[in-house]
């Protein structure tokens, strides 16, 4: 049998003041890369055009650039992609004078420019795009919508099935996901597409998964240890989860390897924001949603861990008589 | 309930049988058009999971209802007569399950899948066949604006000089220049009452006068119909009077004009209000018309606009162009009346008369999103998930069985069966497989053996404690319940949001994660335990447990 962390007794707890070190460094990393580079949110989300396509010759890009404002198209970005012979062009800005919410007068000034420098017919289109800004606007909101009603029916239910504080406590963790992955794709420049949001919100779940699983336990030895310390009971837990955190993570990366690898283009971000969740899903359970947890039955001492407060409250009147004998 | 092995086998039996019946290739039919232009139908062999836009190629539309020509007075109404009328339109255009759906209040998702003429497909969609009676103008509302215009666009002038360096102008300029060299005589090389020299009263070029009817070189019509949407421009013209161009050229010898009308901004009717069309050869002028029939209120609306107008040229706009020269209104007229094509043919009546009836849009449809995606990178997408996938399995199962042996080994059939009702649940609730959820699929590969994990791990710490074989796979099971149940439960959670929020592709994802979710419940908790039953069934002396 082979066994990893099998009986492991790390103190997690003990260094959590070390690890908000480095959540206060990442976050504050994070922060500067999202100053400096921004998010590079892609056309479904900001409105424009994308025209994905194959030529049978090399292209001049800069002929194409010409053609492009030529045609009122200014500032397209134009993107090779393998060979020569694929581009990506995006034109974020609609045609000038164009309503920019009717797409169509872009994409076909856009098309128009192709016909003209690469000769109607010298290439193929694989995939076209053309959204208002409007419909992006829509979507960019749908997304936060998402991310933040998902809080709530998260809280909501992890205050039906433990109590209210491991909740908040998740949510927490969840809501240091969320920013350390945004740092991310700032930090590698991914563009944020509705794929990578894809991957944002199934980190979300990643992340939630994982700190149940640890909150389960403290769950279950607050209950069997009635007299150990909050403390103590949460690095029981921690460590007594580690194994299953261990295989878990490995077959997900395994997954998330493969995809990366041989998913193609289109799924590569969603596989490289998926990774980089694994790991930040799995230092938050253990670093940020354990210790707030533990912060807030601190302040507000609850049910569930009656007998830790109890023992707590025991230890400072033994304590208080000690010092006063 | 679930006691007995046998009763677990027929359970799970039932379970594969059904998938594997959601999963076998079936014979669909395409309804296609073949290249003689007719339907036909074309019997193919596949397995029936629909694939999405982004995996079998196809355009996806959304329309929403252009309020800037005219203001929708009705627009759920309008939304829901565009509907029906794009469905009947799709039909004849010939597309195997075509999505043709409200979104929200406003819009209309069309989603064609295997399309190879995106453009034709769109020109189908979108004809608004947008029918409208207009009178023309008879103050002279445009002769009377057009000098302000030209000192509007000189005092404006300055900054489309000036702009003549950004990439914009050129195209200006440009056609401009071929104005030049094409006509010569009517451009003028300064902005100097540019308007005024290009537009010209149709007596200019020694036809009938008509009211509000002007003649434009077709040489300078972009210039023309650039400068006028100017908003300095526009802002000068009276708001009871609009201008339409004409659907063709005329042709005046070697000469040609377009025409540039100026009409009342309130349509007397519109084709909302048709209920037929037909087409028909004008026995007297051997011509193509069509004639239309209205409803009643549009019969009323119309008898009312004609009879107070009598004398008066009245111009049928057919999508915010003017269809040949306006004709005079003889008399009032109610509900029928008709269209007259002059030379076109009787092939491009039976057509204008087929979307008239079929297809008169209440209102203008205009494409605020559009993605296509060719049938080639669709089926490389599908070729690189499923790569991409069978690598993912192979490292699953070498970890399970590596670490956790035969129990690994019962893990990876309850995955192998686990990928199996994910896909065949897909296919029964009839989910779209799209991009997205082909990676979800394969992430929750990965994922799906968590369950496992969990209990194979509870089994372990049970085992340590000295406890039996059987007691603990029974307390390995009773025990992990709960953190599998919370932490999937809080997963589905966030996917219904995902799935509720979501558009398209984010969509299927969400679903696909739904449907994995609760067949990695039934594979990790219930085939598993079989498994597991069966084995210590097999063997009930069995003391140490491969894990």
């Amino acid at each position: 049998m082979i066994r990893i962390f099998a009986n492991a007794n790390f103190d997690f707890i003990a260094v959590r003041r070390y690890a908000y070190g480095v959540t206060a460094v990442v976050l504050a990393a994070g922060l500067v890369f999202l100053l400096l580079n921004g998010l590079n949110y892609s056309i479904e989300f900001t409105g424009g055009t994308l025209i994905r396509l194959k030529t049978q010759k090399p292209v001049d890009v800069a002929a194409l650039r010409t053609g492009l404002d030529r045609q009122g198209v200014l500032g397209a970005e134009i993107q090779s992609f393998g060979g020569t012979d694929e581009f990506i062009i995006r034109a974020r800005v609609a045609k000038q004078g164009a309503d920019a919410d009717n797409t169509q007068v872009t994409a076909e000034a856009v098309r128009h420019a192709l016909d003209q420098v690469l000769g109607a017919g010298n290439y193929s289109t694989a995939q076209a795009e053309a959204v208002g800004p409007k419909v992006g606007g829509e979507l960019r909101q749908k997304a936060l919508l998402a991310i933040f009603y998902s809080f709530f029916a998260v809280l909501a239910y992890l205050a039906y099935r433990f109590e209210w504080r491991f909740g908040l406590a998740a949510v927490v963790a969840t809501a240091h996901d969320i920013l350390t992955t945004i740092a991310f794709i700032s930090f590698m420049k991914l563009e944020v597409s509705l794929v990578v949001v894809g991957a944002v919100l199934s980190m979300v779940g990643y992340s939630l998964n994982d700190t149940i699983i640890i909150f389960d336990r403290v769950r279950e030895n607050l209950h069997k240890y009635k007299r150990d310390h909050f403390s103590d009971i949460l690095n029981r837990s921690i460590n007594e989860t580690l194994p299953r955190s261990v295989l878990t993570h490995g077959t997900s990366l395994a997954t998330l390897l493969a995809l990366a690898i041989f998913g193609g283009e289109v799924i590569r971000p969603f596989a490289l924001v998926m990774f980089f969740g694994v790991f930040t899903g799995t230092f938050s359970s253990i670093y940020i949603a354990s210790p707030v947890l533990m912060a807030i039955e601190k302040r507000w001492p609850g049910a569930d861990a009656r007998g830790a407060r109890q023992v707590a409250a025991a230890g400072r009147r033994v304590q208080a008589q000690i010092v006063k004998s | 309930m679930f006691a007995t092995i046998r009763t677990r086998l027929i359970i799970i039996g039932l379970l594969v049988v059904a998938s594997v019946y959601f999963l076998f290739p079936r014979e669909t039919t395409l309804r296609e058009r073949g290249p003689d232009g007719v339907m036909r139908d074309v019997k193919v062999t596949q397995v029936p999971l629909k694939r999405g836009l982004d995996l079998q190629g196809g355009i996806h539309l959304e329309l929403e209802l252009d309020q800037s020509k005219q203001v929708s007075a009705d627009p759920k109404r309008d939304i829901d007569l565009a509907l029906t009328v794009l469905r009947k339109r799709i039909d004849e255009f010939g597309v195997t399950e075509p999505v043709i759906q409200k979104q929200g209040s406003d819009r209309i998702v069309v989603e064609l899948a295997g399309i190879t003429d995106p453009a034709r497909a769109k020109q189908i969609v979108q004809r608004s066949a947008f029918l409208e009676f207009r009178i023309t103008d008879r103050t002279g509302a445009l002769e009377k604006a057009l000098p302000a215009m030209d000192r509007a666009l000189r005092s404006a002038g300055v900054k489309i000089d000036t702009a003549a360096k950004a990439p914009r102008a050129p195209s200006a300029v440009e056609q401009l220049l071929k104005g030049d060299s094409a006509k010569g005589k009517d451009t003028t090389s300064t902005e100097a009452g540019e308007l005024s020299s290009l537009i010209q009263s149709t007596a200019a070029a020694g036809f009938a006068p008509m009211p509000g009817e002007y003649l434009v070189p077709a040489s300078a019509y972009p210039r023309v119909d650039s400068l006028l949407r100017l908003p300095e421009v526009a802002r000068l013209m009276p708001r009871n009077v609009v201008l339409r161009w004409s659907a063709a050229p005329l042709s005046v010898g070697v000469q040609s004009y377009q025409l540039l009308y100026a009409l009342e901004d309130r349509p007397i009717v519109t084709g909302s209000s048709l209920v037929d069309a037909q087409a028909q050869i004008d026995p007297l002028t051997s011509g193509a018309i069509v004639t239309f029939e209205l409803d009643r209120s549009g019969a009323r609306k119309f008898g009312e606009g004609t009879g107070k107008h009598v004398g008066d040229y009245m111009a049928i706009l057919l999508d915010d162009r003017v269809q040949g020269r306006p004709p005079v209104i003889q008399s009032r007229i109610d509900r029928r009346g008709q269209i007259t094509l002059g030379n076109k043919t009787i092939q491009e009546a039976q057509d204008l008369a087929l979307t008239l009836k079929a297809g008169a849009l209440p209102v203008p449809l205009k494409i605020v999103d559009e993605r296509q995606v060719s049938a080639s990178l669709g089926a490389d997408s599908i070729r690189d998930g499923i790569l991409a996938g069978l690598v993912g399995t192979a490292m699953v199962v070498l970890i399970m069985i590596g670490y956790y042996r035969l129990s690994g080994v019962l893990a990876v059939l309850a995955l192998g069966l686990y990928i199996l009702f994910t896909l065949g649940s897909l296919s029964m609730i009839d989910a779209t497989l799209t991009l997205p959820g082909l990676a979800g699929i394969v992430l929750s590969i990965g994922i799906a053996v968590d369950a496992n994990v969990l209990i194979f791990e509870r089994m372990r710490e049970e085992l340590a404690l000295g406890k039996t074989v059987r007691l603990s796979v029974d307390e390995g099971f009773k025990h992990a319940m709960n953190a599998i149940v919370d932490s999937n439960v809080s997963t589905v959670l966030t996917a219904l949001f995902l799935f509720q929020f979501g558009t398209g592709p984010v969509k299927g994802f969400a679903v696909t994660l739904i449907m994995g979710i609760i067949a990695s419940m039934i594979t990790a908790v219930f085939v598993t335990r079989t498994f597991y039953m069966i084995w210590l069934d097999r063997q009930p002396t069995m003391t140490k447990l491969s894990i």
